[in-house]
């Protein structure tokens, strides 16, 4: 049982607010990831968790307890960092047990778990190395070995896969999540990548320069962003953005700018109705984007030219001029489209996003 | 390795590393020539007709039994030995801890007095040994080796703290968070995790501690006046060399078998010398 609850969080570095009044609960068992661009505060936050890094202002609790002044060693916690931190001067048996020698766990004791993460990871025949001999993947191993011997109420992961050749990432991605539901371990794990984040988190929190900007399960967050940032975070090729004027019709909402027209769906009709008149910001995925046919109605789609054509096999990615705006489009494989051809996309009418041009937050 | 016609590789290669190496030892081979030369050709002047300056075909160890037996060169080689070697390992301890605070712990004007110790090893010795004489009287350590172990520490401290800061900011600091993480204290994770890794660096600054110790001059010079305390270079620059009547056969074998410690203390840990002077430490 460990859930950790952080409760206004501040962190300030003389001049700079990395975290602001961060709120956060994370419940026993769950995979949570801190997602967000670099100098976000994601890293901040987990190191204060941690104990590496003094907090300003606020709480944090393991358990219904106040950890704010407990030392990292006695938080019951364990930690994977990017550059994995193994001890160079020890072997890989060694650098497992050594958190256990600490402790002062005994001899057999420590070599019963050391054997026993060992198997877990693969790594029993690594044992006697230094890490120096090792290989990026086996170092990341011996790293998460050395979090699981101690059995700690939580893991933090500071972003351990980014030292990973792409092919490797995924693989340890893979391995990371069944290591997690086997453990049961709450996990909380920082990464600037969205594929992470999507593919690890039960929850993903989305940061921003210090700010929470949404915490929500992945599909929440890709298909009911909270704001602009959330939107275009996640997601590649990333949300298009168009700015678009509202307009009200016989009743109906249009938004249109100078490439596109289209009738809001009726559901939007409340949302939209108090920006008659005003500018809003369209956010379009470019899956839900596709070449219009006969059966599509000619107030969802927009006529556009083919600026560049990227195959990238199981779709095609159509980069396209509509009007002022450039948008990305994902279109099937079978599509036959050259640069330069002029082309009426269409698009799906439930999977559209609206957002004020000034708070950013989605209508 | 310089690349291209053979030409190329003699001019900048060959040549410069020859003329480097025989400029860099060539004083040595005076030395060793001088030691076993007799005094009968030491003392031939250089427009006789059999002056050989640069070999002799009548080795002789005379001198060197001389240096042994008729001065207390001994003597000076255990008073160098014992002051240098506790010099060095006072300035290590202190150099070890200072430059682990200065490069690690965050503290009120920890930069500032970095600089500060930095500079403290920019007052040339020729200006502090004046200063210090008075001490060195006022608390009655004159003439003892206490008046060297005590000073040389002056300049060999802030030469260490600042090669440890060195070297300890080269180590990763997530190192020593994980050990934290992993149950040390600070002290432990220094212990355990931080020294062993700076072995290379700590193993640097010993040998150019103790060889800075080894070959002082000024303060042995001034804080020592009995034959029987004396070191090595002041010993055998003050006892063989009588008004301007200089024993040069004694005093080169003096110097050879004073520059033997370093040299084999350089030779033995030369690998680990090096390493910390090219290598990074990779985690």
């Amino acid at each position: 049982m460990a859930q950790v609850v952080i409760r206004s969080l501040n962190k300030k570095f003389d001049e700079v607010h990395a975290v602001k009044d961060v709120n956060l609960d994370i419940r026993d068992k769950e995979f949570m990831v801190f997602v967000g661009p670099s100098g976000c505060g994601k890293t901040t936050t987990l190191r204060m968790v941690a104990g590496l890094e003094s907090i300003t202002s606020g709480r944090i609790l393991i358990d219904d307890k106040v950890i704010n002044e407990l030392p990292p060693m006695d938080r019951d916690i364990a930690m994977v960092f990017q550059n994995y931190a193994l001890y160079p001067h020890m072997s890989v048996y060694d650098n497992m047990a050594f958190g256990l020698k600490m402790r002062k766990f005994d001899r057999a004791d420590i070599a019963r778990r050391v054997q026993e993460a060992a198997e877990i990871l693969g790594i029993q025949q690594l044992l006697q190395r230094k890490p120096r001999q090792l290989s990026g993947g086996q170092r990341q191993r011996v790293a998460l070995g050395r979090a699981i011997v101690r059995h700690p109420q939580v893991f933090l992961f500071d972003e351990p896969l980014s030292n990973l050749d792409a092919k490797l990432r995924v693989q340890m991605r893979v391995e990371l999540k069944k290591l997690h539901d086997r453990l049961g371990t709450t996990a909380i794990y920082v990464t600037h990548d969205q594929v992470e984040a999507m593919t690890l988190g039960d929850r993903v929190v989305v940061m921003r320069d210090g700010v929470v900007q949404q915490v929500g399960e992945p599909l929440e967050l890709y298909n009911e962003p909270a704001n602009r940032f959330v939107a275009g975070f996640l997601g590649s090729p990333a949300m298009n953005f168009a700015t678009v004027k509202v307009n009200r019709d016989n009743g109906a909402i249009w938004a249109a700018n100078t490439g596109l027209q289209i009738k809001a769906p009726p559901e939007y009709t409340d949302r939209l109705g108090r920006y008659v008149g005003q500018e809003v910001t369209l956010g379009i995925r470019p899956e839900d984007l596709h070449v219009a046919s006969a059966d599509d109605p000619t107030e969802l789609g927009f006529d556009v030219v083919v600026e560049v054509v990227e195959k990238l096999g199981s779709e095609i990615l159509l980069d396209v001029a509509a009007g002022s705006d450039t948008m990305v489009a994902s279109v099937e494989p079978n599509v036959r489209a050259k640069i330069h051809d002029h082309l009426r996309l269409a698009l799906n009418p439930e999977r559209l996003h609206f957002f004020d041009m000034h708070s950013e937050a989605a209508i | 390795m310089i690349e291209g016609a053979i030409w190329r590789r003699w001019v900048f290669f060959y040549f410069p590393l020859t003329a480097f190496i025989v400029a860099l030892l060539f004083p040595f081979y005076w030395m060793l020539v001088t030691t076993v030369r007799p005094d009968s050709e030491l003392y031939r002047p250089w427009n006789a007709p059999n002056y050989t300056p640069f070999w002799t075909l009548h080795p002789t160890l005379e001198h060197v039994r001389d240096l042994l037996t008729e001065t207390l060169f001994g003597t000076w080689m255990l008073n160098t030995m014992i002051i240098s070697l506790a010099a060095t390992a006072i300035s290590l301890f202190c150099g070890l801890l200072a430059g682990y605070a200065l490069s690690r712990l965050k503290f009120p004007f920890a930069g500032s007095l970095g600089t500060m110790i930095f500079i403290t090893y920019l007052v040339p010795q020729t200006l502090l040994f004046i200063p210090l004489a008075d001490i060195i009287r006022n608390f009655r350590l004159g003439d003892s080796p206490w008046a060297l172990i005590l000073t040389y520490p002056t300049f060999l401290i802030p030469f260490c703290t600042w090669l440890m800061m060195g070297y300890f900011k080269s180590i990763p600091k997530e190192l020593e968070e994980c050990a934290r993480i992993d149950g040390a204290t600070r002290w432990r994770a220094m212990v355990y995790i931080i020294f062993p890794i700076a072995v290379p660096g700590i193993l640097s600054a010993g040998i150019f501690a103790f060889t800075l110790s080894w070959n002082e001059f000024i303060y042995a010079l001034v804080f020592l006046s009995s034959p029987d305390e004396k070191t090595v270079p002041v010993g055998v620059t003050s006892e063989l060399v009588r008004g301007d009547v200089f024993y040069w056969g004694e005093l080169m074998a003096g110097a050879l078998l004073g520059s033997i410690p370093v040299a084999f203390v350089y030779s033995f840990f030369v690998e680990h010398y090096v390493a910390s002077l090219t290598g990074s430490v990779k985690g």
